[in-house]
């Protein structure tokens, strides 16, 4: 399902997208890597293309670096069409995943190289260099080789190298990949606070959506080559547009089912685990095939029956993992469904709510869940 | 118990000592007969040269021995512009050659490297094709595509690009011709090692950061290929330094290769003892670039 870019919400349309794919689609061979992408980023947006492996997500980042050429459709840059730029002559630059730092050079050699190439004075390109080696905080390591430094700082050179031209719209290719996750933690939080600071626009490819979320203004979700929902973070996780998208964020409930009847705002729902009741969607009828979608946190747990008749699920406990700030309840209902309810351990010492074995009760409210037609 | 550990260092010992073994009776034990035959006087005699050690002497022999070497043909070398101008020729040669084979193995070994991959076995095949071939079968060969009515001045007149034969056999282009044509695997096979080895993503950084394709290549393909550069140079200016066959059969007689000269002395003069220096002097020319590309190697090793 294509987004349109007209309907999302916070943004003013009056300005230029500084980035916009219309139509864009790319094959190679006989696999099609990117579907009919449609897609606007405005000037100064953090935007995460987030989607598994193979999702065309790469594919489309690189078209806007120059490296791959759209097959159909539009590619516009700050309202000038690309497509036929050559890579060296557009203003948007690159990190690489492997870094791709070159390594003949020092680390002020690779963040000069760019200088270079645009025939900036000596005396500039040195004063550039010390800045953006400051702004990683590099300095004293200008004359070494990118052999001799850890991982974390040549993905600060390879950062330092790409900003240095103050490019337009700055792509980072799966940025923190190689990074430990302590490391990763820290530099999502550099990288967005650098963002707010130049304002330049970013355009980041993950594959981890937690990195997508901290980090990202909004999200594009890509799957098989298509675009499938684009939204902020909280749209994007707690509006899931398809199964896929509710499967493919977080940790997700999903009951099949068909809609058996419908009532003001709410409509009741027939699935394995009984009648269920949500609020209603536009354009839903009666006898259709539906699925809902219920985050494990939005479920209640509790070890006694509910007093309260609707969405109430009774079985039993099959499996509990502790997670640290979270634990994770398996409950088995009376159909043999599997449901995970999660709960925040508040307290330290608190003895854990229920056990494996015992009997649970499981409810959630009509607005905790999404109803998703597939 | 000790058995397997002794067994481990003597199996140890073994490995290590093969190369030791083998370049001690194939390196060591001939270049200092060499070195010994090149400090002696020649004489007309067998074997033709003097002194000749004599063991059953005792102390006294070794004295004697010693006492009549003697470094008279390493001046005579030296004093002799008929020697020193061989040798200006073969390192001449060699360093032009070595120029003209990197203008020319350069190009193909990048564009073999850059070729699609299911050909690149076939390319590399066809590069060691030629050893098939005698290497003397080969420059003979040359003979008859460089003489006066060889294919090369019957193409070059069916083109009409020349009125008249041109003579090509006995001169020093003819050498060229030969030495570039017969060591050009030697060349492209190490500089194709380095230009394949190369992260193609590199290059697209070179483009993101505004660095044009052939640009790209004198910034970032060339200096990241420099070993493969230095490694093609050596193995080919040492070899063609030292050159006999080629200069001999397609070249002129009016001048002459140190090879030839030390062949000359050698088959011809059998004044052994000059010829044994003039090999222990290009030996210790050909010192000069591989200490040099040693350096450069330990220098790299140290910047790891």
């Amino acid at each position: 399902m294509p987004d349109h870019p007209a309907s999302s919400p916070d943004r003013p349309q009056s300005i230029t997208p500084m980035v916009r794919f219309a139509g864009v689609s790319k094959r190679f061979g006989s696999f099609t890597a990117v579907d009919n992408v449609s897609l606007d980023i405005a000037p100064g947006e953090f935007f995460a293309l987030l989607g598994p492996s193979g999702c065309g997500k790469t594919t489309l980042l690189r078209m806007l670096a120059g490296f791959e050429t759209p097959d159909a459709g539009e590619l516009l840059l700050d309202g000038q069409n690309i497509i036929g730029v050559p890579p060296y002559e557009r203003p948007v630059n690159m990190m690489f995943q492997s870094y791709a730092l070159f390594p003949h050079l020092t680390v002020a050699g690779n963040v000069a190289f760019g200088l270079r190439q645009e025939g900036w004075t000596r005396s500039a390109i040195a004063a550039r260099v010390a800045e953006m080696l400051a702004l990683v905080k590099l300095e004293q390591f200008a004359n070494r080789k990118p052999h001799q430094l850890s991982g974390g700082q040549r993905q600060r050179v390879a950062l330092a190298r790409a900003l240095a031209k103050s490019p337009k719209v700055f792509l980072l290719d799966e940025p923190l990949g190689a990074l430990d996750k302590k490391l990763r933690d820290e530099t999502q939080f550099e990288l967005m606070a650098l963002q707010q600071r130049l304002g330049l626009t970013f355009i980041i490819v993950t594959h981890d959506q937690e990195e997508a979320m901290t980090m990202a203004d909004r999200l594009g979700v890509m799957h098989a080559g298509k675009l499938v929902q684009v939204g902020t973070p909280a749209e994007i996780y707690e509006d899931p547009k398809t199964r896929w998208v509710a499967e493919f964020i977080g940790e997700v409930n999903l009951f099949d089912g068909t809609i058996s009847g419908q009532q003001g705002d709410l409509a009741s729902i027939d699935t394995r685990a009984g009648r269920l009741v949500l609020a209603r969607k536009d354009g839903c009828a009666e006898g259709q095939t539906v699925s809902i979608a219920v985050r494990p946190e939005k479920i209640e747990l509790a070890r006694e029956p509910v007093a309260n008749g609707v969405n109430v699920l009774h079985g039993h406990v099959v499996d509990i993992a502790y997670l640290g700030d979270l634990s994770v309840y398996k409950v088995r209902d009376e159909h043999g469904m599997i449901v995970k309810a999660s709960v925040a351990n508040k307290d330290r010492r608190a003895a854990s709510l229920l056990h494996r074995g015992e009997e649970a009760w499981l409810t959630f409210a009509p607005d905790a869940g999404v109803l998703l037609r597939d | 118990m000790a058995g397997p550990a002794k067994f481990d260092r003597w199996y140890r010992r073994t490995v290590v000592g093969i190369p030791y073994a083998w370049l001690i009776v194939f390196l060591l034990v001939p270049f200092l007969i060499v070195l010994r035959i090149s400090l002696s006087q020649t004489e007309l005699a067998q074997p033709p040269y003097s002194p000749v050690f004599d063991p059953s002497a005792g102390w006294q022999g070794i004295k004697d021995f010693v006492g009549a070497l003697s470094l008279a043909n390493f001046k005579l070398l030296f004093g002799d512009w008929l020697y020193l101008s061989s040798y200006l020729r073969s390192v001449t040669f060699a360093a032009v050659s070595t120029l003209i084979l990197l203008a020319i193995g350069i190009p193909i070994a990048y564009g073999m490297a850059r070729s699609p991959q299911r050909l690149q076995p076939i390319l590399l095949i066809a590069v060691i094709l030629p050893f098939w071939t005698a290497f003397l079968i080969r420059i003979y060969a040359w003979i008859n595509i460089l003489q006066r009515d060889g294919l090369l001045n019957d193409a070059l007149l069916a083109l009409g690009l020349i009125s008249a034969p041109v003579t090509w056999l006995a001169t020093d282009t003819a050498i060229f011709i030969g030495i570039v044509y017969s060591y050009l695997p030697f060349m492209v096979l190490p500089l194709y090692a380095s230009f394949d080895r190369m992260d193609d993503t590199l290059l697209e950084a070179a483009a993101d950061l505004g660095c044009p394709r052939w640009k790209a290549f004198w910034l970032v393909t060339l200096p990241l290929a420099l070993p493969g550069v230095i490694a093609g140079s050596l193995l080919c200016f040492i070899p063609i330094a030292g050159e006999f066959v080629i200069p001999d059969l397609l070249g002129g007689s009016n001048a002459q290769f140190i090879g030839q000269t030390l062949w000359t002395e050698f088959a011809f003069n059998r004044d052994w003892p000059v010829a044994s220096a003039l090999a222990m002097v290009l030996l210790a020319i050909l010192l000069v670039p591989i200490v040099f590309y040693q350096a450069v190697q330990m220098r790299a090793l140290e910047r790891r």
